[in-house]
C-alpha cells in the first residue's frame, strides 16, 4: 500500500514511494538521511521534532505522510550550514542557548516561523511561540534571549 | 591573575554542530546488518517466576537472537552494593523490570517477539510504602541481603539496605540550650530526570571477540568496567565510544540498555542497537528516590541554630543503585551551609517493589534541603527574625568546618545571599497576593579519580585526553579553556579528544558537580607538565637555564632576554624528530582532604573521600491565585559560588538550567505509582517545565579562589536545583500565609491548605 508522495523538501523536489501512514519523522530520519530532527518522544509532547510545514511549526512525529503531499517542507538541515548559519544559528551559538543540543534543531525551527510572521516579538510572545518545545537543560532563559538578539540580527540585515 | 581564555564566554566547541542539525546521537547513528533490540519487561512489583517459555518467539522470522538471565552469567552488579541482575533472576521486583532481551531484523518484528515469550509468574505480596517496608513483618524485596557484596562497611536487615549515621556534639546537651526546638516532617515524591534524549545503545562485535559499545552516556570508563563484570568479559576486550548526548542529568551515569545490547550481539553475531522509548524512561528508569524526612531543629531567640536531629527515609525501590551513595550524601548535606556544633543525623535507604531509583542533579540533596531549608523559614517567622537575616547570621566563614568537620578554605555562602538581598531588591514592597522567599545550598565538586594527558602536535598544538563526558553542559570547552591557559596556547590551539576508553584516560564520571574541578585539575596539572617538558627542551636548545624561560602565547621565551625564544611548533619539530620523542604530559588526580575528623562518630558512610564545597542562595518572587491555587513564579535570582568561573556563560547556562528542573520539581513534577506501576508514562502526565512557567532568570556569579581547584575554579551543575523548591514553598507562604510539607505544591494542595 505504498503510495507515491510529492513534496519539496529544504527547497528541492521530493518524490517517495512510501506508505502514507508512516509519520514524517520517520521518513525523514530513515529514508532520507536527515536525522536532524529529532525524536524526543514519538507522541506529539515535547516538540525535538519540529519541521516546518508551509511555514508552520509541526511536530513531525504526528504527521502521516499522505497529509504532506505538495507541502513544503524545512528541516533543520535547511535553515543554514556552517559555512553560512542563519542569524537564528548564529545568535543560539552567541547568546549560550544550546547545550546538549537535541531541543535545538526543533527550537531553531519554532524560532524561525514566529520571526517569519512576527519580526520583533515581545518576551511573552517568543515564550508562547517555543511552548511546545521542552528544552531540559537551558531553562529557557538564553534561548528567549538568542531569538531577541536573532530579530535583531535580521531587522539589521533586511 | 589575569588570564586570557579562562574566565571568557567561548561559545561550544561543538555549537555548529548542533544548530545545524549534524550532531550525532546515538539514534542518528546505524550500521550495516544492525539488528533492534527490545526489552520485555514484568508487569507485576513482586512476582516469582516459574517459567519462561520462549520457543514460539524464537521461531517467529527475523528474529535473530533471545536471552533470558540463564543465558547470562549468574552475577549481580551495583555500584554500592551488588544486588541487580542485569534479567531478572528467580523473581521480579518491579513493574518494568527487565526478564528478556530480544534482537530481530526490525523492531516491528522484535516487538512481536515480545508478545510471543510467555512467562509464567506467580505473585507475591508486595511491599511499596517505605515506612511499612521497614516493619519487621512487610513481605522481604531481597532474602538473600547479606550475601550482597558492598563496596562500603555497609549497615542492613531486612528492606533497609543501608543505614548511615552521622554525629557531632551533644545532641541532648544541645537541645536543652535551646530556646526553641521545632520539628516537621516534609516528604517529596519520586521525580524523573527527563533528559530529552532518552537512553540508547549499540553494540557490535569484531572477529577477535571484542566488543565496541556507542552509549549515549555519562561516563564511557563506568560503562565499560561494568559490562565487563556483568559479562565476564576482560576489560580489554571492552571498547565504550561517547556519541553526542541529549542530556543526562544523573540518568545516564551507570548502565541502562549496554550490558543487552552486547549480550544479543554476542549471540547474533550481528550489531544491535537499542532505544529506549519516552514510556519506558518514565516507567522503568532510574527517577529520583523519593523521600520522608524529619528534622528537629533547636535555636536561641537570636535565631542561631545550636541543635539539629534529622532523619531522612528515601525509598530506592526494587535495587540499591546509587541509592546508598544517594543517601550517604543527603545525610551529609542535610545541615545545609550552617554553623550547627551539635547534630544527629541518621539516613535511612530503603528497598520496596517499586522501580529501583538512582542518581539525580543532587543526588540526594534535593530532598534534605527540602526538609531543612523549608523548616528554617518556619523558624525564622516564628522569631520573628527575616528569613534571610537568620541564613546570614548561622551561615559558614572560610576556616570553618561543615558537617563531619572537613576543612573548608573558599566559603561565598554570605556573598551568595548579599548578591541576592540587592539583586531582588529583598526588602521593597510587594503587590498582593505576592510573596518572596530565600533557600541556600552547599554542595560537594568532588569525589573519586581523574586524569589526563596533553599530546603538544609537532606544530606547537595540543590534543587533550580525559575522560570528562559532555553530556551538554559544556565541560570540553571548559576543559579546552583549562588547558589552553595553562600551556598558553589559544582555545583554537587545543582539540578535546572525544570520549572512547581506547584513548581517553580514565575519569570516574559526569556526575556530583566534578568535572570542572576534578577533571579540571588532572587537565591543568597535565598541562603544566607537557609545559614543563617544552621548557626544558627549549632550555637545551637555547643554551638558557629552564627557570629562567616563561612559556606563552605559543613561545618559550628567556625573561632576561626577550630575544631569544623559541616557538612551540619548532619545539614540536625538534621533539618529534630530533630530541626526545613527543611530548606527552600526564596527570591523575584525587582529592585527598580527610572528610571526617577524630571526634565525628559516623557509621556506614558509602565515601572515602568528598571533595571542595560550592555554595548558592536563591531568592523568588511568586504570585498565588487563591481561586485556583495556580503558583506562578514571577522573579528568580540565583548566586552561586563556583570559586572562579573558567566560562561564565556555561555556570549561567548551568544556574538556569537547574532552577528551571527545580521550578518542575516545586510544582508539578511526580512520578505518580499506582498499585505498584507508575502511571504518569508520558511527557502529557509527567509534565516538566516549559518555555511559559518560568520567567527570565537572573543567574549571577559570586567568585571566590578555591586554592584545590584549577585557577581556583568549584563546580556548579547540580546546586542550582537544590534551593529551588523551598526557596518557592517559602514565597507561598510569604505570599499566603500557608505553608505545604509536601511536593509538589500543586493548586488542590495550595486550596487544601487554604481551607484550613
Ligand atoms: S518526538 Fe514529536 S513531539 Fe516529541
Ligand atoms: S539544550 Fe538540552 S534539551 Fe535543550
Amino acid at each position: 500500500m505504498k503510495q507515491e508522495i510529492r513534496f519539496i523538501l529544504n527547497g528541492e523536489h521530493v518524490s517517495l514511494n512510501v506508505d502514507p501512514s508512516r509519520t514524517l519523522l520517520d521518513v525523514l530520519r530513515e529514508d532520507l538521511g536527515l536525522t536532524g530532527t529529532k525524536k524526543g518522544c514519538d507522541e506529539g509532547d515535547c516538540g525535538a521534532c519540529t519541521v516546518l510545514i508551509a511555514g508552520k511549526p509541526i511536530n513531525s512525529c504526528l504527521t502521516p505522510m499522505g497529509k504532506i503531499n505538495g507541502q513544503e517542507v524545512l528541516t533543520i538541515e535547511g535553515l543554514g550550514d556552517p559555512e553560512q548559519l542563519h542569524p537564528l544559528q548564529e545568535a543560539f551559538l552567541k547568546v549560550g542557548a544550546v547545550q546538549c543540543g537535541y531541543c535545538t534543531p526543533g527550537m531553531l525551527l519554532s524560532a524561525k516561523a514566529i520571526l517569519d510572521i512576527n519580526p520583533q516579538p515581545t518576551e511573552a510572545e517568543i515564550r508562547d511561540s517555543i511552548a511546545g518545545n521542552l528544552c531540559r537543560c537551558t531553562g529557557y532563559t538564553k534561548i528567549v534571549e538568542a531569538i531577541k538578539y536573532a530579530a535583531n540580527l535580521l531587522e539589521g540585515r533586511s | 591573575m589575569g588570564f586570557s581564555v579562562v574566565g571568557q564566554n567561548l561559545p561550544r566547541l561543538e555549537g555548529k554542530e548542533k544548530v545545524t542539525g549534524q550532531a550525532k546521537y546515538i539514534d542518528d547513528l546505524n550500521f550495516p546488518n544492525m539488528l533492534h533490540g527490545k526489552l520485555l519487561r514484568s508487569p507485576y512489583p513482586h512476582a516469582r517466576i516459574v517459567a519462561i517459555d520462549t520457543a514460539a518467539a524464537k521461531a517467529l522470522p527475523g528474529v535473530k537472537a533471545i536471552i533470558t538471565a540463564e543465558d547470562l552469567p549468574d552475577r549481580r552488579h551495583g555500584p554500592f552494593v551488588q544486588d541487580t541482575p542485569l534479567l531478572a533472576r528467580g523473581k521480579v521486583n518491579y513493574v518494568g523490570e527487565p526478564v528478556a532481551a530480544v534482537a530481530a531484523v526490525s523492531l516491528e518484528v522484535a516487538e512481536r517477539a515480545l508478545s510471543l515469550i510467555k512467562v509464567n509468574y506467580e505473585r507475591l505480596s508486595e511491599v511499596l510504602d517505605p515506612l511499612i517496608a521497614m516493619e519487621s513483618d512487610a513481605p522481604v524485596v531481597h532474602e538473600n541481603l547479606d550475601a550482597y557484596p558492598a563496596v562500603f562497611p555497609v549497615q542492613r536487615h531486612g528492606n533497609i539496605c543501608s543505614l548511615i549515621t552521622i554525629e557531632d556534639g551533644d545532641i541532648e546537651q544541645g537541645f536543652k540550650t535551646a530556646d526553641f526546638v521545632f520539628e516537621d516532617t516534609f516528604t517529596t515524591p519520586m521525580a524523573h530526570q527527563c533528559h530529552l534524549e532518552t537512553n540508547g545503545a549499540i553494540a557490535a562485535i569484531d572477529a577477535q571477540g571484542r566488543v565496541t559499545v556507542w552509549a549515549s552516556t555519562q561516563s564511557v570508563h563506568l560503562n565499560q568496567i561494568r559490562i565487563a563484570e556483568t559479562l565476564d568479559m576482560p576489560m580489554s576486550k571492552v571498547r565504550v565510544i561517547q556519541t553526542r548526548v541529549g542530556g543526562g542529568f544523573g540518568a545516564k551515569v551507570e548502565l541502562t540498555v549496554q550490558p543487552y545490547c552486547v549480550a544479543l550481539a554476542r549471540l547474533s553475531k550481528r550489531p544491535v542497537k537499542i532505544i529506549l522509548t519516552r514510556e519506558e524512561e518514565l516507567v522503568a528508569t532510574r527517577p529520583r528516590h523519593s523521600s520522608i524526612v524529619t528534622v528537629k531543629t533547636g535555636v536561641k531567640k537570636d535565631g542561631t541554630l545550636v541543635a539539629r536531629q534529622i532523619k531522612l527515609i528515601y525509598d530506592t525501590g526494587a535495587y540499591a543503585d546509587d541509592g546508598p551513595g544517594i543517601v550517604g550524601f543527603g545525610s551529609l548535606m542535610a545541615n545545609g551551609p550552617y554553623r550547627i556544633p551539635n547534630y544527629k543525623i541518621e539516613g535511612y535507604c530503603v528497598y520496596t517493589n517499586k522501580v529501583a531509583t538512582g542518581a539525580y542533579r543532587g543526588f540526594g540533596n534535593p530532598q534534605a534541603a527540602w526538609a531543612c531549608e523549608s523548616q528554617l523559614d518556619i523558624i525564622s517567622r516564628e522569631l520573628g527574625i527575616d528569613p534571610l537575616e537568620i541564613r546570614l547570621r548561622n551561615a559558614l566563614d572560610p576556616g570553618d568546618k561543615t558537617v563531619g568537620g572537613q576543612n573548608l578554605f573558599s566559603v561565598g555562602i554570605k556573598e551568595c545571599l548579599k548578591a541576592i538581598k540587592e539583586g531582588m531588591d529583598w526588602e521593597s514592597p510587594k503587590s498582593k497576593n505576592r510573596g518572596r522567599g530565600v533557600a541556600c545550598v552547599h554542595h560537594l565538586s568532588g569525589l573519586l579519580a581523574s586524569s589526563a594527558y596533553v599530546r603538544i602536535n609537532q606544530d606547537g598544538t595540543a590534543h587533550v585526553a580525559v575522560g570528562a563526558a559532555d553530556i551538554g553542559q559544556g565541560s570540553d570547552t571548559t576543559m579546552a579553556q583549562i588547558a589552553a591557559e595553562e600551556l598558553g596556547l589559544s582555545i583554537e590551539d587545543v582539540a578535546v579528544v572525544s570520549q572512547d576508553t581506547d584513548s581517553t584516560p580514565y575519569n570516574w564520571a559526569t556526575t556530583a558537580t566534578r568535572l570542572t574541578y576534578m577533571a579540571g585539575n588532572a587537565v591543568r596539572r597535565a598541562a603544566a607538565d607537557a609545559k614543563q617538558q617544552l621548557i626544558n627542551l627549549a632550555a637545551e636548545v637555547l643554551g638558557l637555564p629552564a627557570d629562567k624561560l616563561s612559556a606563552r602565547n605559543k613561545v618559550v621565551v628567556s625573561v632576561d632576554e626577550p630575544q631569544k625564544r623559541i616557538s612551540y611548533a619548532e619545539l614540536g619539530v625538534i621533539s618529534h624528530w630530533v630530541k626526545g620523542g613527543q611530548i606527552i604530559g600526564n596527570n591523575s588526580w584525587m582529592f585527598n582532604e580527610q572528610p571526617f575528623s577524630i571526634d565525628v562518630k559516623v557509621t556506614g558512610f558509602p565515601f572515602r573521600v568528598l571533595g571542595a564545597y560550592n555554595y548558592g542562595a536563591h531568592a523568588v518572587e511568586v504570585e498565588v491565585d487563591h481561586e485556583t491555587g495556580l503558583v506562578r513564579v514571577v522573579n528568580a535570582l540565583t548566586a552561586h559560588d563556583v570559586g572562579k568561573a573558567i566560562n561564565p556563560l556555561s555556570v549561567e547556562g548551568q544556574s538556569q538550567g537547574g532552577f528551571t528542573q527545580g521550578v518542575g520539581y516545586a510544582l508539578f513534577e511526580d512520578l505518580k505509582v499506582k498499585d505498584g506501576k507508575i502511571i504518569s508514562n508520558t511527557l502529557l502526565d509527567y509534565k516538566i517545565p516549559t518555555a511559559v512557567d518560568v520567567p527570565a532568570i537572573k543567574s549571577l556569579i559570586v567568585e571566590t579562589n578555591e586554592q584545590t581547584g584549577p585557577f581556583g575554579a568549584k563546580g556548579i551543575g547540580e546546586a542550582p536545583l537544590v534551593p529551588v523548591a523551598p526557596a518557592i514553598a517559602n514565597a507561598v507562604y510569604d505570599a499566603i500565609g500557608v505553608r505545604v510539607k509536601d511536593l509538589p505544591l500543586t493548586p488542590e494542595r495550595i486550596l487544601d491548605a487554604l481551607k484550613v
